[in-house]
């Protein structure tokens, strides 16, 4: 076979100086989003496995910002990326306003009250804001806000996406282990509306109470704990932190699978994505940031590829026009889950197709055939519109 | 010859059917890195070809001779002796080589580099890269003019065609398309460009002289989620009348008017219809089914489904060979 050198990539300016001639009228639109983190103290977890990668979700904004690039290049759009990451405890409002002046487009990741004082700042009253990282009812409930959206998937799309399976199975009598910290109890209740909404029992619940060193005591410990659990067919964990979750499986009383927050999950992305052309989106993640594709990392990649989307269909950067175009019918973005992706126009959270994984395979990629909505049967998972008491998106 | 004598082999008692005329469709299996051949006179496998890993695009030069073949995951373009199934050599493609079109001349082919934003152009004789053109993310669809003058390649995330002047060898023209662009075809008059929009569920249609859209073409099966109804591959029938686009995990076939750009109807086939051929003889279509591995054929006249082939893993690509 001849030897030929292949040119792997071209930056956007020079493609658009190559394709200076080309295409339709061009207007120079210039779009700046910066990507607003606050850092956050994580908590100790047992095993060294699997750390928390330090561009957790830019990686995301990086990728999706050269895939809008390309396509600006040949529109006249250019786009822009600014991280900007404040240390834990330090001033994420501060950080806000300095964004907001320069543009009025910010990808915020940051616990939920952080993301409300920002929405809330007058500076940011006609910007577009992106939650890429709170999964929390609360901010597409009643803390909505009109000028903030949700590309990370609701922690109910999750809960809803995996007992789907379940049911589908008739898999529905489970127990429950609830970890100690408050944000498992939060994803314990989550769980329990999403099992009673598909028909899925809780037989018994059970909390983790364990301060032994279980990477050596699983073996012994944990057969004992689920010993007394009545029989059941999988056993539900909420383990938000990723702390003892990984030491249950195959260390059961009962040979049965475990799902939650370990095993079988519904996730707003996996690894283990393939079809519907995600291998070339976790190539393209790979290749750039060295490590494999994360949920945060693909809210981040939707939000920024959002509006990439809607600049190129409106020829606009203007804030407005963008969110009105991005909550309308027309908008459609693929997200390589095999079905067009829009927004809720009752609380702002991105409709997407939910899979439900293993570690080594998509299981099932919920809605599941035969769970219907009147409007989109996306809308099975996740909070529905007469659910939400979200009203500032005028619903 | 050859075939002859394989078909004979392999069918030696077989009834033959009266009507159609002899000829072949050769299905690329994606996930089993071989070729189905399929006789269109008894709908039976007759051969089964070894590839190079993950065969997606497949076409044949004007006397079919010759095949060549997408090795997506060797990063190559195999050519193959079509009569006896030999990979004669490789040619240089880029990487990860999904779809392309041979020219009307049989020199140059164009082919879509998936991951790499680019388009390649290889002449066949010398086998040489003449030139590689800077595109959208994820090209994929490759259309050639009847006169060779315009190349367009369809970009999936960028959602555009790209219109090259093969003469020069640079795009001339970008057109916005809706959601993931998947195949892009000219009609048999060289004055309409013809794309599919996978996610966004239409087909545009562009007056080639002026590359403006002309039309646009929507879909709806009742009992089916419109968003799963996602158009990908389409074959025009020679009358220049017809156009059949296969929908994906709807499941379905469309039929539309070329003239009216109405839908008259929707054949039932396998799971995700990906890409289709007409045999020699337009008589049959044969549509390749990704997720159920197998091939519907469909009686074109009579716009039923006849008959199921199982083939491989993830069928993707077909081509005739008379």
């Amino acid at each position: 076979m001849p030897e030929i050198r292949i040119r792997r990539t071209v930056s956007a300016c020079l493609l658009a100086a190559l394709l200076g001639a080309a295409g339709p009228a061009r207007a120079e639109i210039s779009v700046a989003v910066t990507y607003l983190r606050q850092e956050q103290k994580a908590p100790p977890v047992l095993s060294n496995l699997d750390p928390i990668p330090a561009d957790l979700g830019i990686a995301g904004a990086r990728v999706a910002l050269a895939d809008s690039e390309t396509t600006g290049s040949f529109l006249g759009h250019r786009y822009r990326l600014q991280v900007v990451s404040v240390e834990p405890g330090g001033d994420l409002a501060a950080a806000a306003k300095t964004a907001l002046a320069a543009s009025p487009v910010l990808l915020l990741d940051a616990p939920v009250e952080a993301i409300l004082t920002v929405a809330d700042l007058p500076e940011a009253r006609d910007a577009l804001l992106f939650n890429v990282a709170s999964g929390e009812r609360r901010l597409r409930d009643g803390e909505c806000r009109a000028n903030l959206l949700h590309t990370i998937a609701e922690d109910a799309m999750r809960a809803d996406a995996l007992m789907q399976v379940l049911r589908a199975r008739r898999w529905t009598r489970t127990v429950l282990i609830v970890g100690p910290r408050p944000e498992d109890e939060d994803f314990a209740a989550t769980l329990r509306a999403a099992a009673a909404k598909f028909g899925v029992e809780i037989l018994a619940e059970k909390a983790w109470t364990f301060d032994t060193d279980l990477r050596r005591a699983a073996s012994k410990e944990v057969p004992l704990f689920t010993q007394d659990l009545p029989n059941h067919d999988v056993l539900l964990i909420a383990d938000k932190a990723d702390d003892f979750a990984r030491y249950v499986a195959d260390n059961t009383w009962l040979p049965r699978p475990v799902a939650g927050s370990d095993g079988l999950s519904g996730e707003g992305w996996a690894p283990v994505l393939e079809q519907w052309g995600a291998v070339q989106l976790q190539n393209r993640f790979e290749a750039a940031a060295k490590r494999e594709m994360r949920p945060r990392d693909y809210a981040a990649w939707t939000a920024l590829r959002t509006v990439g989307e809607a600049v190129t269909r409106m020829n606009s950067a203007d804030p407005i026009k963008l969110r009105n175009y991005i909550l309308s019918d027309a908008f459609a973005l693929d997200g390589f889950k095999g079905r067009p992706l829009s927004y809720r126009d009752w609380n702002g959270q991105l409709r997407q197709p939910m899979p439900v994984v293993n570690a080594r395979a998509l299981v099932e990629l919920a809605p599941l055939d035969g769970y219907l909505h009147q409007e989109n049967n996306m809308d099975t998972l996740g909070l529905d519109r007469a659910e939400s008491a979200c009203e500032a998106f005028g619903g | 010859m050859r075939r002859i004598f394989v078909f004979l082999a392999a069918l030696p008692f077989a009834a033959c059917p009266v009507a159609a005329a002899a000829g072949e469709i050769w299905v690329t299996n994606e996930k089993d890195d071989n070729i189905s051949v399929i006789d269109t006179a008894t709908l039976e496998v007759v051969r089964t070809i070894a590839t190079g890993e993950r065969p997606r695009g497949i076409t044949f030069n004007s006397d079919h001779s010759r095949a060549y073949i997408c090795a997506s995951d060797s990063d190559a373009v195999e050519v193959m002796d079509a009569r006896t199934g030999e990979i004669l050599h490789e040619l240089p493609s880029g990487e990860d080589p999904e779809q392309f079109v041979l020219a009307p001349d049989d020199k140059h082919l164009w082919i879509a580099n998936e991951d790499d934003a680019v388009t390649t152009v290889v002449d066949v004789d010398t086998r040489n890269v003449v030139a590689q053109i800077n595109v959208g993310i994820e090209p994929e669809g490759m259309a050639v003019s009847p006169d060779g003058k315009i190349v367009v390649t369809t970009s999936e995330t960028t959602n555009m065609a790209h219109w090259i002047d093969t003469a020069t060898m640079t795009i001339f023209a970008n057109t916005l398309v809706d959601s993931r662009p998947r195949h892009a075809e000219f009609t048999a008059d060289g004055s309409e460009l013809w794309v599919s929009s996978e996610i966004g569920g239409t087909v545009t249609v562009f007056d080639v002289a002026t590359q403006a859209e002309k039309g646009k073409i929507a879909f709806g099966i009742a009992g089916i989620n419109g968003d799963l109804i996602q158009p990908v591959g389409f074959e025009f029938a020679p009358d220049g009348k017809t156009a059949f686009v296969a929908l994906g995990p709807s499941n379905h076939v469309a039929v539309i008017d070329m003239k009216t750009l109405a839908v008259e109807e929707y054949i039932l086939v396998g799971r995700r219809v990906w890409h289709m051929a007409f045999s020699p003889d337009h008589k049959q279509l044969f549509t390749t089914n990704g997720v159920s591995g197998d091939v519907t054929v469909i009686d074109v006249a009579a716009r039923e489904p006849v008959k199921s082939i199982k083939v491989g893993r993830f069928p993707w690509g077909a081509a005739a060979r008379p």
